[in-house]
């Protein structure tokens, strides 16, 4: 079981958390002015890397916070966490 | 009652005034506390101890711990019965008893072991190439390999223990309790570090417990209990005997199994639970687990008498057993000669000591010789003989290669072989962690290379064998693992000495090779459970599988419940050899939690009957249970289905409960609804995003049904919202949707619109919920409501009022298409209210309905049911609500996605009524229609019956499916395929019961 | 005049009265319901104008560092989140609290919800009690890591609580869902048995 750290409530067992998928993904501006192509991007298209990844996470059973996770999908070390709205650190994934 | 023949007169760790009695097999037999099932056995002169795996030859006592392959055990009776336990492991109790799992009809004569005699026609990978063909005979030979192959049988009862689990955080966990695990837990716990100390043995001492080496010139077990006594003192460090670290998991999280009460049988108290599961975060783990003996693999090396050499050690100087008589010792290391000078010591004729290297030389040695013991170099027992035990072995001369015995063959009688192939690092936890294995070419054995985890390994665990470099490398662990848990004070005590002559190396013979008149026919075994010899990896080899993985499910070698603990690198070594590579090319298999096998009921805990799962109860539940209500589970709330009277049955208690609301008034516990209060600035743009209706209108006093959708335009969740206020709202959800819808919108706010002004509270569980319905609902509530103007209240508004003198918020809306009141009160007051609606309500003949007969009611009218009558592929155009769905709004959640290819299709699913021309006829729902009646499936599909119930205010069946192109279908004849005959439906509008909504009005 | 109705605690229907004990003895884990505790939720983010019109209507400012509590005069603040706090009042005096908790907030984005009747709380004490909650609780409860004044979300069993350490004794209030109070006070029971029990009343 993953120990993720919240950035506000710190070091909880994985099983306290919700798994949000990537992170990063905007929702576009003006969804009718998409092709359906961009729009199935936006909708259903991910990474699914194999490494580093960026993805989001939500304190499910402490304060509710979503929040940024980069973490290796293949080792599960996680070598950042950082706040909505934030940009991810050095050179992202 | 047997005597304890074998064992010595003085001696051991064993309590002499404490005598067990226990039986075996049906045989009556004592021990002493101190025992476990195996050094009692042995005591008693018993070595013969179950029948192996596919051959059902006899098999012995192999060794003294967890890495036992033949002594496998089912241990007790009736509901506490457990398959599959290592005698050397079982700690002895008065009135044990034990048995042989895998023998029949007896451990002495067991009929499968005809097959020994066919073991030429089961090689390698038998089962694969047998039983695989013809496919249709696959259960008959199920039955009979099962019947075969059986080890052990589950309890057919529940099982009467309790099972305890304990979360815990340390800084330090030292898995091993021998003398580096006592190091590390010495400096790590010196320095004020939180240190776990577990070990799967009774007492602390590991290897020690065995050995008569010394430490700091005294005898090494005053070491070993004035370091424990130390670690006592320490306020701490918890340390936990008999207990096993058993699974290493990501982010350092590990898993030990104690058992609390096991050594004690019936005897155990009735307070403290049988077994309890740790589950550890570490910041450091010391892994001090030791090492395993390594076999040697010879023709006929599983008869019983055959032992690993510091088993024999231990059972002479732990325990006071003598294992055998007469004992051959034969090794291809140091470490083995002081097994032959203990067993001399105990009064164990050792007839000879072979040594694989070419001349044996050193103190003990000399010592060996000084004895007059035989020391024979540059030799190996090629093979044994006897029956149920050993009674010789044959000794060749080894070649320079070691790939041929030059020369004839010599026999040397004996009941006991001591083997010693070297040592195995127990890096089982080590690989489990993720950590890379090497290779170490001097000690033949693999060793710990890079960490993957904050974790470290220390003594034989990490290839040290010497007691000096095991003490050594502890202190430096322990000590290291707390500086880096951020506990600085202090560096490693200095590490004592231990003398031990310096020894030479070994040499690494994988596979004894057999005299030349010799070299087919001889089982030169490498996994004694699952009966894999040498000729197997080599078949498996030249069949392509030489792969490790690949070979260990071909073989099953390094499988069963040891998990290969003697025979994995014996394997390795072997297929190295074969395909020409050397062993490290090889690599080894992956280690996976556990380490030993772990009970079902230990990880189940205290999680079963009434603690499986949470039973979620309403304010009103113990009314509902007070009257006779039938519940259901929705989610983990248990709700009231229906409300039998007397020995009425299900349909009639429904029918009685849906007539009374269409007739009279109904009333029904809706308190489980989702209910979110929302509250900012930004409220009405939320809804206006997340609803697919405009919410601009909406007025305080009034409510508006909504749906909310994925942005994949898929039906998420519905419900009704009200305005309290200005930039303030009532939510509700659907019952299951609570949690999910609240998620759902914070997940929006926080992550994609964190500048709108909304702040939203779960309120579900302070508001608890009667709904009464039914064209007397108003009278009744006037009857009880005195503030509130009922005749200005209309349909999809609310009041807030005092109903029987309770302060409610009232709620006009409608679940079943009848006038209707949901009256909102506070939880501690919903008992109340709804005693006082029951007693108002009594003139009206007021009837409590469950949630059976709200579904037929909400049916009837063909309002959907979120997640019922839609599965996450529904759109509202689907199910003909393009009437909630706003044409001007610019955007909400979900919109685009009405415009893809596939969602707008004329011809999707749609939502429509069905009723069978047999009107009495209910079809099950999930029944499939078909497009075309073919005699047998496939079919053409149609869709699905989603709702389906019996009428009462009908008179007939009801249902609603989702059809292809159903919405252009109204009036056709469809066929409902079910298992024994077809049932066909007319198409309808999915409404059955006054489709203009008057009542609802009224 | 809701006082002519009984209110029911969520767990009055366990009848924990008839058990309760004035002296505990030697019991390892004393438990009580603590019934009608007002409870209030409050959001905001915590700027210097909020935590002032707050601290104003409670006697204290609500406590910016996560999983602490704040209180004084009986009323107590428990960190929910970075702009989410629970209000814990004597019983009956949430009405109050919420008033003066609006009147002082009047014109800031914030939110004051009364949440008083949605979740139970259960008192737990006695020597053993961390142990009891150690056995359902991933958090990191010793002393070390989390005291007296200390309080967090976690899961407990299989339910969501807030577990709030109230003195180094130990001793805890447990606030769950109310419907989830039945099966937790069931599951804490079980598993205070083997330290031998005694129920206080609340």
């Amino acid at each position: 079981m993953l120990e993720i750290t919240c950035p506000w409530c710190g070091p909880r067992d994985e099983t306290e958390f919700d798994y949000g998928g990537e992170a990063h993904i905007d929702r576009p501006k003006d969804p009718d002015k998409l092709t359906d192509e961009a729009w199935a991007e936006y909708l259903f298209m991910r990474k699914n890397p194999k490494g580093p990844h960026l993805e989001r996470w939500m304190h499910a059973c402490g304060c509710r916070r979503w929040f940024n996770v980069r973490r290796d999908t293949f080792t599960h070390e996680i070598t950042a966490v950082y706040r909505m709205g934030e940009k991810p650190p050095g050179d992202g994934a | 009652m047997s005597r304890q023949v074998n064992r010595r007169p003085e001696g051991g760790r064993i309590d002499r005034d404490r005598s067990l009695g226990f039986t075996f097999n049906g045989r009556r037999y004592t021990g002493f506390a101190g025992d476990t099932l195996a050094s009692a056995l042995l005591a008693n002169g018993v070595m013969l101890v179950g029948r192996s795996f596919k051959f059902h030859r006899p098999r012995g006592i192999f060794s003294c711990g967890a890495e036992e392959p033949n002594a496998i055990v089912q241990l007790g009776a009736g509901a506490r019965t457990e398959p599959n336990l290592r005698a050397t492991q079982i700690e002895l109790f008065e009135g044990l008893e034990a048995a042989s799992v895998n023998c029949w009809p007896s451990v002495e004569f067991d009929a499968g072991a005809v097959s020994d005699w066919f073991s030429r026609l089961m090689p390698a990978g038998f089962y694969y190439k047998t039983f695989m063909w013809p496919a249709r005979f696959w259960p008959q030979y199920e039955y009979v390999i099962r019947h075969a192959a059986g080890l052990g049988r589950a309890p057919a009862e529940k099982d009467p223990d309790r099972y305890e689990k304990f979360h815990v955080h340390c800084d330090v966990l030292v898995a091993g309790g021998g003398p580096a695990g006592l190091a590390a837990a010495f400096a790590a716990g010196r320095s004020g570090a939180r240190v776990i100390l577990a070990d799967e043995h009774s007492e602390f001492g590991g290897a020690l417990l065995g050995l008569g080496a010394g430490i700091g010139g005294k005898p090494a077990i005053e070491w070993v209990e004035s370091t424990v006594g130390k670690l006592r003192g320490m306020a701490e460090v918890r340390l936990l005997p008999r207990s096993t670290v058993f699974g290493y998991y990501d982010h350092n999280d590990l898993g030990i199994a104690e058992r609390v009460t096991d050594h004690l049988g019936p005897a155990a108290p009735p307070g403290p639970p049988r077994q309890r599961l740790w589950k550890v975060r570490a910041k450091q783990v010391v892994l001090a687990a030791g090492a395993h003996e390594r076999p040697l693999v010879f023709a006929d090396n599983d008869r019983p008498g055959v032992m690993l050499a510091s088993a024999a050690q231990a059972y002479v100087n732990r325990y006071a057993v003598r294992p055998g008589e007469r004992a051959v010792v034969v090794t291809n290391n140091d470490s083995a000669y002081q097994v032959a000078l203990d067993l001399d010591d105990a009064g164990v004729k050792v007839a000879a000591l072979v040594d694989l290297r070419p001349a044996p030389e050193g103190p003990l040695a000399d010592a060996l010789r000084d004895r007059g013991i035989d020391v024979l170099g540059g030799r190996a027992v090629v093979a044994t003989s006897g029956g149920r035990r050993v009674d010789a072995v044959e000794v060749g001369r080894l070649n320079d290669d070691a790939d041929r015995i030059v020369g004839g063959t010599r026999r040397i009688n004996c009941d006991l072989v001591c083997v010693s192939g070297g040592w195995n690092p127990a890096v089982h936890l080590f690989s489990q962690s993720r950590g890379k294995l090497r290779f170490d070419a001097a000690g033949a054995c693999f060793t710990p290379g890079d960490s993957y985890q904050a974790e470290r390994s220390a003594g034989a665990c990490n290839g040290a064998f010497r007691l000096a470099d095991c003490l050594a490398q502890g202190l430096a662990a322990g000590a290291a693992a707390a500086r880096d848990a951020g506990f600085r004070k202090g560096r490693a005590p200095a590490a004592p000495k231990a003398p031990e002559p310096e020894a030479a190396p070994l040499r690494a013979v994988w596979r004894i090779p057999l005299p030349g008149d010799r070299a087919r026919g001889a089982k030169q075994f490498v996994d004694l459970q699952h009966d894999v010899t040498a000729a197997d990896v080599a078949l498996a080899a030249r069949e392509g599988y030489a792969a490790v993985e690949h070979l260990k499910r071909y073989t099953t070698t390094g499988m069963g419940t040891d998990q290969g603990k003697t025979s994995n690198v014996n394997a390795l070594g072997i297929l190295g050899q074969v395909t020409g590579t050397d062993i490290a090319g090889v690599g080894a298999t992956t280690f996976r939690p556990p380490y030993t096998p772990v009970g079902y009921g230990l990880l189940a805990g205290r999680d079963v009957d009434h603690l499986f799962d949470p039973a979620r109860r309403t304010p009103m539940h113990a009314w509902h249970e007070s009257v006779g209500a039938v519940f259901e589970d929705v989610g983990q709330w248990k709700r009231a289905w229906y409300y039998p009277r007397g020995a009425e049955s299900m349909r009639a208690a429904v029918d009685r409960e849906c007539l009374a609301v269409r007739n009279s008034v109904g009333i029904v516990d809706a308190s489980t609804l989702g209910k979110i209060d929302v509250q900012g600035a930004d409220a009405l743009e939320l809804l206006n995003r997340v609803y697919t209706n405009a919410w601009d209108t909406l007025k305080p006093g009034r409510c508006r049904y909504g749906l909310m959708l994925g942005e994949d335009g898929m039906l998420f969740d519905d419900g009704v919202t009200s305005c309290l206020g200005e930039n303030h709202y009532h939510m509700t959800t659907t019952t299951g949707g609570a949690e999910r819808v609240l998620a759902w919108l914070e997940q929006w706010l926080q992550t994609e619109w964190p500048r709108l002004k909304v702040y939203l509270t779960s309120v579900t569980t302070h508001w608890a919920v009667a709904a009464i319905q039914g064209p007397n609902a108003r009278r009744l509530l006037a009857e009880l409501c005195d503030d509130v103007d009922l005749g200005a209240f209309p349909f999809m508004s609310w009041r807030d009022g005092t109903v029987a003198g309770i302060p409610a918020r009232i709620f006009r809306v409608s679940f079943s298409g009848e006038l209707s009141y949901e009256i909102n009160v506070p939880s501690s007051l919903g008992v109340a209210l709804w005693q006082a609606l029951m007693t108002a309500g009594a003139r009206y003949g007021i009837t409590p309905y469950g949630t059976e007969a709200m579904l037929v009611l909400r049916a009837e009218k063909g309002y959907v049911v979120v997640g019922h009558d839609t599965d996450g592929t529904v759109t509202p155009q689907d199910l003909g609500m393009d009437w909630i769905v706003s044409k001007k709004k610019k955007d909400f959640l979900g919109k685009r996605s009405f415009a893809r290819s596939d969602t707008a299709r004329p011809d999707r699913k749609h939502l429509v009524g069905l009723l069978t021309e047999d009107p009495r006829e209910v079809v099950p729902e999930g029944s499939q229609i078909v497009e075309e009646v073919r005699p047998a499936p496939p079919m053409p599909m149609g869709g699905h019956v989603t709702s389906s119930y019996w009428s009462a205010a009908l008179g007939r069946s009801i249902a609603m499916a989702l059809l292809v192109n159903g919405r252009n279908r109204h009036g056709e004849t469809v066929t409902i395929s079910l298992p024994d005959r077809n049932v066909r439906a007319a198409v309808t509008k999915p409404v059955f019961y006054d489709p203009e909504g008057e009542k609802l009005r009224a | 005049m809701p006082e002519t109705y009984p209110r029911q605690g969520a767990l009055d229907h366990l009848r924990l009265d008839a058990r309760a004990v004035d002296d505990p003895g030697d019991a390892g884990v004393v438990m009580c319901a603590r019934r009608f505790v007002g409870k209030v939720n409050l959001r905001g983010r915590p700027t210097k104008r909020f935590r002032e019109a707050a601290g104003g209507a409670l006697g204290f400012a609500p406590p910016v560092k996560p999983n602490t509590a704040a209180g004084a005069g009986g009323v107590s603040a428990l960190w929910l989140g970075p702009d989410e706090w629970l209000i814990v009042t004597p019983p009956g005096r949430e009405g109050e609290v919420i008033e003066g908790l609006r009147a002082r907030l009047g014109g800031q984005h914030a939110a004051v919800t009364d949440v008083s009747e949605g979740r139970a709380v259960i008192g737990l004490a006695g020597p053993r009690a961390r142990e009891v909650l150690m056995k359902g609780c991933p958090l990191d409860l010793h002393p070390r890591a989390f005291k007296a004044g200390d309080c967090a979300q976690s899961t407990l069993a299989r339910a969501l609580v807030i577990v709030h350490q109230t003195s180094d004794a130990p001793a805890y209030d447990v606030y769950v869902e109310r419907s989830f109070a039945d099966y937790l006070w069931r599951w804490l029971e079980d598993a205070a048995t083997e330290y031998g029990l005694a129920v206080i009343r609340g």
